[in-house]
């Protein structure tokens, strides 16, 4: 088909690729912003000489940071709650997920159980009460208290389940015929053919575990055990004083605090900037993938 | 032949159990915790040991002279966050669907999706330093125009549309890609017979295009109701400062700070129980309005 452009609709494409190139320019040049400011010498970010690319280059406000104990600390900690925190979520999600994909015939509790994890979306006692929680089952200031409370992923249940609905039921018949038990066949046979569910699955729970920080900040005592995100929430946005050895404060007097700020943001963003790029197709089927159902 | 169905099921029962029981635990726990809404509660007698006050707890809030202030802050900024959340994903989805070339559409979305998966903690560190009334580069090219510095995350007048606007940036992208995947599923053959009867493009987009991406947005307008008491936490708690309570202080922020930071566990619960309970209702209400008209089903 052929399509015979007018002057209007020449006018109108016009204007549509500058708009949008526009809008993309915008939501990125936050960050190109502070990134240049991260790389500028502590004079010119003072100054406010810094547009969007680095002024008198430097690398110290990098080096500060990565002289700070309490900065590599707290990368160890995210470490440590991504990696108990998403084999937690994803064992729990596929458990959850198979069970409740079943027919209400097969299965006659299935809807039972689904009603359980559906009202925690619904219903849920709030901040007080889940800290109480917490305390009473003694996993306050453990890493713990980051991993357990939001075990369960509901919303990830839901997509999971919807897709393993849309899985062909001869097959499931099939492995059955053949002599296959529940275990098999969700080894064998579900998990196999939902490759790419369980990728978007795993990317959201990480991006999740990633970037919790309220979490880290009210059920760790000691600022020792802040994830990453906490710790810079600390440093970042409400800049607590009490955090910072002498060492620091000398050196920050040196370093300059906007641009080591532009530092910590950009260090703290950059694993998911590295992946976003290879991520965000896997995401873009996931958004869709949910919303298919029978 | 009980007994075999029964076996038969077994394994379904026994996968489920791990994470029952930590839902049990750590969501339907605190459900019982909210008793202490009702309590003088103090940590070291526990819930049971606590005394019953009734509605005290829920008298002393109402009567707090800021309380009207916060619910109302919660309600509007909530409704403008879900109004502009709506408006700008559905025109940037239909003017991308009018470019033609892969790669410039790709482009755009993978921008503008981005800030999704960045944390309030980074974004909120950006909009510190670029809104900032000394140095920030918002304000520079403000100056460059002949405004006077204005000092965004402080004034009261200017605080909600902070929130707004920066919840837009961060959010939008991820509704229009939800927006073109419906737009993508619209059979190319209504938009030949649309031309065939003499539609231009505008006429096109106004009568194939938009009718087509109906159900997805009646079913984004309803699931977003459920939101009219969430202001987001996260985004106000990392903006916020004493100066703008005034306009800026919300149900969530304001539990934060006489629960944790003031430790009067009863009161704050008391506030908290009164958010779940809206909540739960407005949210059952959006879902009921979503499986009513856009046919949705969460499971």
């Amino acid at each position: 088909m052929l399509e015979h452009y007018t002057v209007s609709r020449r006018v109108f494409l016009t204007f549509n690729y500058v708009f949008l190139t526009c809008l993309g320019i915008i939501c990125i040049l936050p960050i190109i912003h502070v990134l240049a400011v991260s790389f500028s010498s502590s004079a010119a970010a003072q100054a406010g000489y810094v547009k969007l690319w680095p002024v008198q280059f430097t690398l110290s406000s990098y080096d500060y940071v990565m002289h700070k104990p309490a900065f590599f600390k707290s990368i160890l900690v995210t470490l440590k709650r991504v990696g108990l925190g998403i084999p937690t979520n994803m064992l729990l999600t596929v458990l959850i997920a198979y069970p409740l994909s079943k027919e209400a015939k097969k299965f006659p509790m299935r809807t039972f159980y689904a009603w359980v994890f559906v009202v925690t979306i619904l219903f849920s006692g709030g901040l007080i009460p889940l800290y109480m929680t917490i305390k009473e089952t003694h996993i306050l200031d453990t890493v713990w208290a980051m991993v357990l409370p939001g075990a369960v992923p509901v919303f990830n249940v839901i997509l999971l389940l919807n897709f393993f609905r849309g899985l062909p039921k001869e097959l499931e018949e099939a492995a059955f015929i053949d002599g296959a038990g529940h275990w098999t066949t969700l080894w064998r046979i579900f998990l196999p053919l939902s490759l790419p569910a369980l990728a978007t699955i795993t990317l959201f729970a990480t991006v999740n575990h990633w970037n919790s920080w309220f979490d880290g900040l009210i059920f760790m005592n000691s600022p020792d055990h802040y994830p990453l995100q906490s710790y810079l929430q600390t440093v970042v946005i409400n800049r607590d004083l009490t955090l910072m050895s002498s060492a620091d404060m000398k050196s920050l007097t040196e370093v300059n605090d906007r641009t080591a700020k532009a530092a910590q943001i950009f260090l703290g963003a950059l694993p998911i900037l590295l992946v976003y790029p290879f991520l965000q197709r896997f995401f873009m089927k996931g958004i869709v993938l949910g919303s298919v159902k029978e | 032949m009980f007994l075999k169905k029964w076996s038969g099921q077994l394994p379904l029962h026994l996968m489920i159990l791990p994470g029952l029981v930590l839902i049990l635990i750590y969501s339907y726990g605190p459900m019982f915790g909210l008793l202490i809404a009702f309590e003088k509660y103090v940590p070291a007698k526990g819930i049971m040991g606590s005394k019953w006050v009734g509605l005290d707890n829920f008298r002393y809030v109402l009567e707090m002279p800021e309380s009207t202030q916060i619910i109302w802050n919660t309600i509007l900024i909530a409704m403008m966050k879900i109004v502009a959340g709506l408006i700008a994903p559905i025109i940037t989805a239909l003017l991308l669907n009018e470019v033609r070339k892969e790669v410039f559409k790709r482009g755009i979305q993978t921008v503008v999706y981005l800030p999704h998966f960045l944390s309030w903690i980074i974004l909120g560190g950006i909009l510190i330093d670029i809104l900032s009334p000394t140095n920030g580069i918002v304000n520079q090219v403000l100056g460059w125009f002949g405004i006077k510095a204005i000092y965004f995350l402080g004034d009261n007048h200017w605080f909600r549309y902070v929130l707004v606007i920066t919840d837009v940036w961060k959010e939008f992208g991820f509704n229009t890609i939800v927006y073109l995947a419906a737009l993508t599923s619209i059979s190319p053959t209504l938009y030949e017979a649309a031309i065939v009867d003499g539609a231009g493009r505008w006429k096109q987009t106004l009568h194939v295009t938009l009718p087509g991406m109906t159900s997805i947005i009646v079913l984004l307008v309803t699931l977003s109701l459920g939101n009219v008491l969430n202001a987001g936490f996260d985004q106000v708690f990392n903006l916020y400062s004493p100066q703008v309570y005034e306009t800026g202080d919300v149900i969530d922020t304001f539990v934060y700070r006489i629960g944790l930071v003031d430790a009067q566990y009863g009161v704050a619960t008391a506030v908290g129980v009164f958010r779940s309970v809206v909540s739960l209702f407005s949210i059952s209400l959006s879902y009921y309005l979503a499986y009513r008209f856009a046919n949705y089903r969460i499971f």
